[in-house]
């Protein structure tokens, strides 16, 4: 930058007001005085407003009880619990269907990509009407028409569709689902420690290949331990770590299993469906993108079909892919607030709930946005890692 | 690169963003003062109010907003103005009726406000209760529940961010039952999901839930208990700080309930006029003083509201009578004291 | 493809495929997708089937077609719709002589209008809110594209007078829609009045003209030397484009009278604009910046060395080149306005799906039609952002430049 500032030979022949130094300083004092006082201003105003109003300002409230019912709460919630810790379910909500709508959409996404790709005509023309079917109606809109024509269409809970492993009725998907028992404890120790410790043996060793150029074999060692390990905990845990919690019929409704609500379900499958259709786009444009000629070369220097996947194509397409895709990410996040309109309460619609409660709107407001300004901010550093991990590598 | 001209060009252009947003403010109505000066100036009343709740507050085919909140705004403005179309009504949700009032962005609330004692203090005063609501619950008939002790474990459809939520909570909490909430942003997303099975009791306001099952396609498959687990007094409110509006206001509805008792209607209001009934005559501004010289209004502005809207009972039984439009409601509560009802007014004199 | 394949093709002299070529080329070419066609083709047959019997007999679609008048204009009093009108039928005189003018794009579009409203126009239904004004006026409306696109034609009609007109409308229309208090031509109408398309129009449009300008301020703003402008600009880009719309939307409604001198107030539909506009701004922030950064420093050098001022060197150096790169990437970010501006029913403002709601609840019978009224609000939906995306492939190609996701 330093070789585009002109520097000022001349000075006695400027006049002051075209100096450009002292053209900067008064913008900076202007600027600071506007912007500040414009603020100061609002501030200001927002104090007599709040003094006329009788309205509370601090967040004592959190402790208050709150009042009101949440359906079906992930974690334990009474009314009579306090604001925070409605607040928290709210939360808890929001991350569920966040990080499984994301997993979902990606993996759909990415299967309606190599679907648009196909040679197959009626493939590629199917995965064209999916995307262009979700990129261009409102969320909300389909989210309704999920939820009113799908979701409370289902069968009554007399007439569950039971397949197996999975019982559907309207009051939601019951899966059978795998749980601890008493004894499993030992088991899921084991496990987890062996997860852990394969992951980092498998990159220390593999950097050690990497460095040294000796075979570290660190292949067949990770896998003993991701083997050997949870088998220890296996037989600690007398054999049965699991037991299969089925649902089964109790009074009106099925009780027992995993339990989705048809509200989480509907908000998750509208969510990650619209969503893929976005990412489909990603991927198939990071796809396109990777050169013909780098897959050719592969070829010729003898890499396997496998190897000019993973080694070529795969490396190069992230490369692309990941920044939009982190906006994509970002986007399901924020779009989860639409799931007040079909009744699945996040963060949003249970401060909606809190600031009906008269007085209380500012610092409930405040809140709200404070959540998904940390989650968006804590995405996107995380996800940002991972990007210029990416890139570094490629180059 | 040009720095110094960005940020000048930067400098001019956040200015201008910065103070377009001053004089949109400013430039607005300036408000302060009296309400019925600016209802007067601007020579309409603005009222808050609903377009999306059946008998109370909907819109007809042509987009006119009709509904028993939208004829208590007609006749203030026919009383004020004498003219009753020369309304506004603005569309408020149930998170903004309260900031609405407080700012005095609406000149009346009416918008099936339940009046509470922090809603009063905080919001606005709340003028003549003009119905009397109650919230209940409606069942479906084949479910074999006959009565809220059979509730234990039941899944409820309900509206969030209302009164009617809390309610809930309450009743379920002192009974000592538990209950799966299934909770929605707008009224009709709670009734069509009850009705698709989604959940065996749906809960709300009685009045909304006869307006609802009406319109089920088998009405008679549903039940509404009998049990009021709430009182719910549905009142018009005006903006704290101008008693002469307040006044105003309150004067209006006392007329329609009086008018009722006395027999005046909208057909009959001119001929009653030359009536023998003191009291009518008195209502309809041919005697005494009802209190328009310190109010500031016409002899004749409670004649007018009543020539445009009609009576308490024929407001009423336009939308919830057996020939209504949106439903029918039998009064019950809302019948004239006379009656038997809870609908009673200080007497216009 | 393999280069066999291409070799044959450049040796043979192409010939038109035959249908079954065509089938076993593209639907049985290997055994994995003869497995896959022969799955999807009877799903695919069976779902549209299904669809189209749902859509004719079982379906009842009276909540949509007993109130044209509401999902287009809203409450908008009756006696004052042909204001609306006018508006409209500038819209597509104008777009008619940019036909003429540029055709290309404008001519698929502009014939799309054209249909649309000759189809309107002859309906053979019996519906009394189309009677033979509007059926005259929709007719009119063919007639006047036509016309605007034969003086679009006219050699003395150039660009620049076409563009002008388009600068004209939106004054025009706020003017003729708002009305003045006491005029007896044009008597106020309240925005509360507004609804339907009209207001999702007025929204999108409204916050793409207006948020543009924004954007690019506050992109420069970024930029700045100047650390107050710079955290300010970066501050509000970030805040904005880290929590949801609905949440910006809120509030404007309801938190910002609180931060405004007590007695003063802002229209409901002009706050939900300010919403929509600053949001979108945000967005079009990091567009624009992401141009910036693209234009070469040589650019700016060449230009101060031909003595051009600072000014001089962003409005018509640098800016034009930043903006050209990233026109696509806007054009997106306009579309997604469009279906955002759903979002205001949050709030309380009747757009065209407020209305479909408004419409559900007044009539407790049409509680049971929320899927017809939904299904319709989609398809306007569709229809629209879909023409908008096509519209933004033509310019891509025709600008020359790529999107970058």
């Amino acid at each position: 930058m330093a070789a585009n500032q002109p520097s000022i030979q001349f000075k006695s022949s400027i006049p002051f007001y075209r100096d450009e130094r002292v053209i900067k300083a008064f913008a900076q004092v202007v600027s600071a005085v506007l912007i500040i006082g414009f603020v100061i201003w609002a501030i200001l105003n927002f104090l007599d407003a709040a003094e006329a109003r009788n309205m509370t300002l601090t967040f004592d409230f959190l402790e208050e009880a709150a009042g009101f019912p949440i359906s079906n709460p992930p974690i334990e919630y009474e009314p009579d619990m306090t604001f925070g810790r409605a607040f928290l379910v709210g939360l808890v909500n929001t991350l569920l269907v966040s990080v499984t709508g994301i997993v979902a959409a990606t993996i759909l996404g990415t299967l309606v990509a190599l679907a648009r790709l196909s040679s197959n005509w009626l493939l590629s023309k199917i995965a064209l009407a999916y995307i262009e079917f979700h990129r261009n109606i409102p969320l909300l809109v389909l989210l309704f028409i999920w939820y009113f024509s799908a979701f409370t269409q289902l069968p009554s809970v007399k007439e569950s569709i039971i397949w197996p492993g999975i019982i559907i009725n309207q009051r939601g998907f019951y899966l059978t689902w795998p749980r601890l028992t008493e004894t499993g404890q030992p088991f899921a120790i084991a496990s987890a420690i062996g997860i852990l410790l394969a992951i980092i043996l498998y990159s220390v060793l593999r950097r050690r290949r990497e460095i040294t150029g000796k075979d570290t074999y660190y292949g067949p060692i990770s896998l003993a331990i991701l083997i050997i390990l949870p088998l220890i905990g296996w037989l600690l845990s007398d054999g049965t770590p699991f037991q299969l919690d089925v649902p089964f019929l109790k009074g009106f409704n099925y009780k027992g299993g995993l339990r989705l609500t048809p509200e989480f379900t509907a908000m998750f499958l509208g969510l990650a469906m619209y969503t893929a259709a976005f990412i489909a786009e990603v991927v198939r444009a990071g796809i396109q993108a990777v050169d013909r000629g780098q897959i050719e070369a592969a070829r010729a220097v003898g890499l396997s079909t496998n190897q000019v996947l993973s080694l070529v194509i795969m490396p190069q397409a992230l490369r692309i892919i990941i920044p939009p895709m982190i906006s994509q990410y970002l986007n399901l996040t924020k779009n989860s607030s639409l799931a007040l309109a079909i009744g699945f309460q996040e963060v949003f619609s249970v401060g909606k709930i809190a600031i009906n409660q008269a007085g209380r709107a500012v610092p409930v407001f405040a809140l709200v946005m404070l959540t998904y300004l940390s989650l968006s901010l804590f995405t996107s550093f995380v996800l940002n890692i991972y990007n210029r991990r990416i890139q570094f590598v490629s180059r | 690169m040009s720095r110094k001209l960005s940020t000048g060009v930067s400098i001019l252009i956040i200015l201008a963003f910065v103070f377009s947003m001053v004089p949109a403010a400013v430039a607005q109505e300036a408000g302060g003062g009296e309400i019925i000066d600016r209802v007067l100036e601007r020579g309409k009343v603005v009222c808050g109010g609903r377009t999306d709740l059946a008998g109370f507050g909907m819109l007809d085919e042509a987009g006119n907003n009709m509904g028993f909140d939208i004829d208590l705004c007609r006749a203030v403005a026919a009383a004020v103005l004498g003219d009753p179309t020369a309304i506004e009504v603005v569309p408020l949700t149930a998170a903004d009726r309260g900031p609405a009032l407080q700012t005095a962005e609406v000149d009346l609330l009416s918008r099936n406000v339940t009046w509470t004692s922090s809603r009063d203090s905080q919001w606005g005063n709340f003028t003549t209760i003009m119905f009397y609501d109650g919230q209940g619950f409606m069942i479906r008939e084949d479910s074999g529940i006959t009565s809220t002790d059979e509730f234990d474990g039941a899944t409820v459809c309900v509206t969030s961010g209302t009164t009617t939520e809390q309610n809930l909570a309450d009743f379920f909490r002192q009974n000592g039952m538990e209950y799966e909430a299934v909770i929605f942003e707008e009224t009709p997303a709670v009734y069509s999901a009850y009705e698709e099975g989604r959940c065996d009791i749906t809960t709300s306001d009685k009045s909304q839930l006869a307006s609802v099952r009406s319109g089920f396609a088998e009405p008679d498959a549903h039940i509404i208990l009998d049990i009021t687990i709430s009182k719910e007094p549905l009142t018009p409110a005006v903006p704290h700080g101008d008693d002469t509006w307040f006044d105003t206001v309150k004067l209006v509805m006392w007329a329609l309930i009086n008018a009722e008792e006395l027999g005046v209607t909208m057909d009959n209001v001119e001929e009653m006029k030359g009536s023998e009934n003191i009291n009518v005559l008195r209502l309809l501004g041919q005697e005494g003083d009802w209190g328009y010289t310190d109010l500031g209004l016409a002899p004749e502005a409670l004649a007018n509201a009543i020539a445009a809207v009609g009576n308490y009972g024929e407001v009423y039984d336009r939308y919830m009578g057996p020939e209504g439009l949106a439903f029918t409601l039998p009064r019950g509560p809302n019948n004239l004291w006379t009656n038997g009802g809870l609908i009673y007014a200080p007497p216009i004199k | 493809m393999t280069s066999q394949q291409a070799t044959q093709e450049v040796l043979r002299p192409p010939q038109p495929p035959g249908l079954i070529k065509w089938i076993r080329d593209n639907l049985f070419n290997s055994w994995f997708n003869s497995l896959l066609t022969v799955i999807f083709l009877p799903i695919v047959f069976f779902a549209v089937v299904n669809i189209i019997i749902w859509a004719f007999t079982v379906a009842d679609w009276r909540a949509v077609t007993q109130f044209p008048m509401l999902y287009a204009v809203g409450q908008y009093p009756r006696d004052e719709v042909w204001r609306v009108g006018i508006g409209l039928s500038a819209i597509v005189f104008l777009l008619g002589a940019s036909w003429g003018n540029w055709g290309g794009l404008l001519q698929s579009i502009s014939i799309a209008f054209g249909i649309a409203f000759a189809v309107f126009a002859i309906l053979p239904v019996q519906h009394d809110q189309l009677d033979l004004n509007m059926r005259l006026y929709l007719g009119g409306n063919v007639i006047l594209l036509l016309l605007g696109y034969l003086i679009g034609r006219m050699k003395a009609v150039k660009g620049g007078h076409i563009v002008i007109g388009w600068g004209i409308v939106p004054f025009l229309a706020v003017f003729l829609l708002t009305g003045r208090r006491g005029s007896e031509l044009l008597p106020d109408v309240a925005t509360t009045l507004w609804g339907g398309l009209l207001v999702t129009f007025l929204l999108s449009a409204g916050g793409i003209l207006l948020s543009f300008p924004i954007g690019v301020a506050l992109a420069l703003g970024r930029r700045s030397t100047l650390p107050v402008v710079k955290a300010f600009s970066t501050i509000f880009i970030e805040t904005i484009r880290g929590v949801p719309l609905i949440t910006i939307l809120f509030m404007f409604s309801i938190i910002l009278a609180l931060f405004l001198p007590a007695e003063s107030r802002i229209d409901r539909l002009v706050r939900a604009l300010m919403a929509v506009t600053f949001f979108s701004a945000a967005y079009s922030a990091e567009n624009v910046r992401g141009g910036l950064q693209a234009v070469p420093l040589g650019q700016i050098e060449a230009a101060k060395a031909v003595g051009m001022n600072g000014l001089q060197t962003m409005v018509f150096i640098v800016l034009p080149q930043a903006i050209r790169a990233v026109l696509p990437a806007i054009v997106g970010q306009f579309i997604a306005l469009f279906k955002d501006t759903t979002l205001v029913v949050i709030v309380g403002i009747n757009d065209l799906l407020g209305i479909g709601r408004s419409i559900i609840n007044s009539d407790p019978e049409f509680v049971q039609l929320q899927l017809e009224v939904y299904l319709f609000i989609a398809i306007v939906y569709w229809i629209f952002s879909y023409l908008m995306s096509l519209a933004s492939r033509r310019l891509e190609a025709a600008l020359g430049v790529s999107t970058k996701l």
